[in-house]
């Protein structure tokens, strides 16, 4: 039998909702392409959230049933969308004054890198020869809405994904609130960093091993 | 009478001239005016410049334009996306030139341009690369960069809906960049699923105002671009 490697920390599913739980009802929410969309799925019985997609949907539902595809209902990430009864479109400059605007409230994002004051690389890696694109991603993070990123606590590699300072280019400058990996949710203060949550079995030295800059405990 | 209505692809591209500026709508292939586009490329306007969000797929559309040797530059928020071959091609060879803009900047950029507005400050991209070389200043504590407007000398577009005056509606997310590349561009042509008769748009309805429409076309049944690409296809045919 091959041996498995302990596996530690929440799941994927298990950090999405960690997400959903700090999203309050009545939000607006835009959800960011890849394991952000999974928080949707988590949002608790009660609440109504309400998801924006930057290509000009205010309202947009789960994925369609299979053969209800329509080419002209997408999301930001080009796949297939509904619309909930109450959505609404329109186009890209308004799209893009209720995200710079602050008219959307939270905003859920991956991320390569994030630094210990809330820089957020997660755009590019800079690496030569790449087709630099950037889409929507500075935009979101540019006005006041909260940011919250969602991310694996480390690189496939096993390195840090939060760092004293961004090696690759920044797609902004103090921007992140909240980051919710597999081992913590991490608040990110003026102050520097707190651990808020962890996960079963995690403990705050383990974390810290795993992260850059030094880490803070809320006093209790 | 006024009658913005004509009746072919292509003689709605028919004057778009060499090293012409000109924007076209869609996000992927949504709003994609992918007959406009392959009357172009009939056309043989070349030098062109232009503004779009993505560059295309397969070998299609823009991604056609583009393959055609008909571009010199793009400027767009994102260059790649799933299926797109030809652009990074011809970029990684140094042969077709590219000015990344974040989305939202491009928006407001090509919408400020149609309201006669020549620059503005955006807090996007402060402190990243893309502000590199760009003027800054500071309101109220915060710093902005300053951009540049955009106009292009035409815009190619696609509609669901259009009267004789040029009013539009739109179809679902393939709204996205039509209404403002209708008011950003020097002469805007409009592909449209239907023309209708004077007063069927409700006016409380209308989404882009006829004075925004240079040309209207109809294009009954527009190809899917998606469906082209997952066949291969290459135009011309």
């Amino acid at each position: 039998m091959v041996s498995k490697e302990e596996k530690i920390g929440w799941s994927v599913s298990d950090m999405a909702r960690n997400v959903a739980m700090d999203i309050p009802n009545g939000s607006y929410v835009n959800l960011g392409i890849g394991m952000p969309e999974l928080v949707a799925g988590h949002v608790p019985e009660g609440r109504e959230v309400i998801y924006h997609t930057e290509n000009g949907l205010l309202g947009m539902g789960p994925a369609p049933e299979e053969g209800h595809e329509d080419p002209e209902l997408i999301n930001a990430g080009k796949k297939h969308v509904t619309a909930i009864p109450g959505a609404c479109y329109f186009h890209h400059a308004d799209s893009f004054t209720m995200i710079r605007g602050n008219h959307i409230d939270i905003c859920v994002l991956g991320a390569f890198q994030v630094s210990e004051a809330g820089d957020l690389a997660n755009w590019s890696t800079g690496a030569p020869g790449a087709i630099p694109a950037v889409g929507g991603a500075m935009d979101l993070v540019a006005g006041d809405i909260k940011i919250f990123v969602i991310s694996r606590h480390t690189t496939k590699e096993g390195e840090p994904k939060i760092v004293k300072e961004c090696t690759y280019p920044l797609t902004g400058k103090q921007v992140v609130d909240t980051i919710y990996t597999d081992l913590a949710v991490i608040d990110v203060k003026e102050d520097g960093l707190y651990v808020r949550e962890l996960a079963p079995g995690v403990t705050f030295d383990y974390v810290q091993e795993r992260t850059d800059p030094e880490l803070k405990q809320y006093s209790p | 009478m006024i009658n913005k209505i004509v009746a072919s692809p292509a003689e709605a591209v028919a004057e778009i001239f060499d090293g012409a500026v000109v924007m076209i709508g869609g996000f992927g292939e949504a709003g994609s005016p992918i007959e406009l586009i392959h009357a172009l490329i009939d056309q043989g306007a070349k030098d062109l410049t232009v503004i779009s969000n993505n560059t295309g797929s397969g070998h299609v559309g823009l991604a056609a334009l583009i393959a055609h040797r008909r571009v010199k530059k793009m400027i767009c928020s994102f260059p790649r996306t799933a299926n797109s071959k030809v652009f990074p091609e011809l970029y990684k060879n140094g042969e077709i030139e590219l000015e990344l803009v974040p989305q939202g900047t491009l928006a407001e950029r090509i919408r400020s341009g149609g309201a006669g507005i020549p620059a503005f400050y955006t807090p996007t991209s402060v402190g990243t690369p893309l502000a590199e070389g760009k003027e800054t200043r500071e309101f109220d504590g915060k710093t902005y960069v300053m951009e540049r407007t955009i106009r292009a000398d035409f815009s190619l577009v696609k509609c669901r809906a259009a009267d004789r005056y040029g009013n539009l509606v739109y179809n679902k997310t393939a709204r996205n960049f039509g209404p403002i590349m209708c008011m950003g561009a020097e002469n805007t042509i409009v592909q449209t699923k239907q023309i209708v008769e004077l007063g069927e748009l409700d006016p409380e309805a209308v989404v882009t105002p006829g004075i925004f429409v240079s040309k209207v076309v109809e294009v009954t049944n527009p190809a899917e671009e998606s469906k082209l690409v997952a066949e291969d296809r290459r135009y011309p045919w």
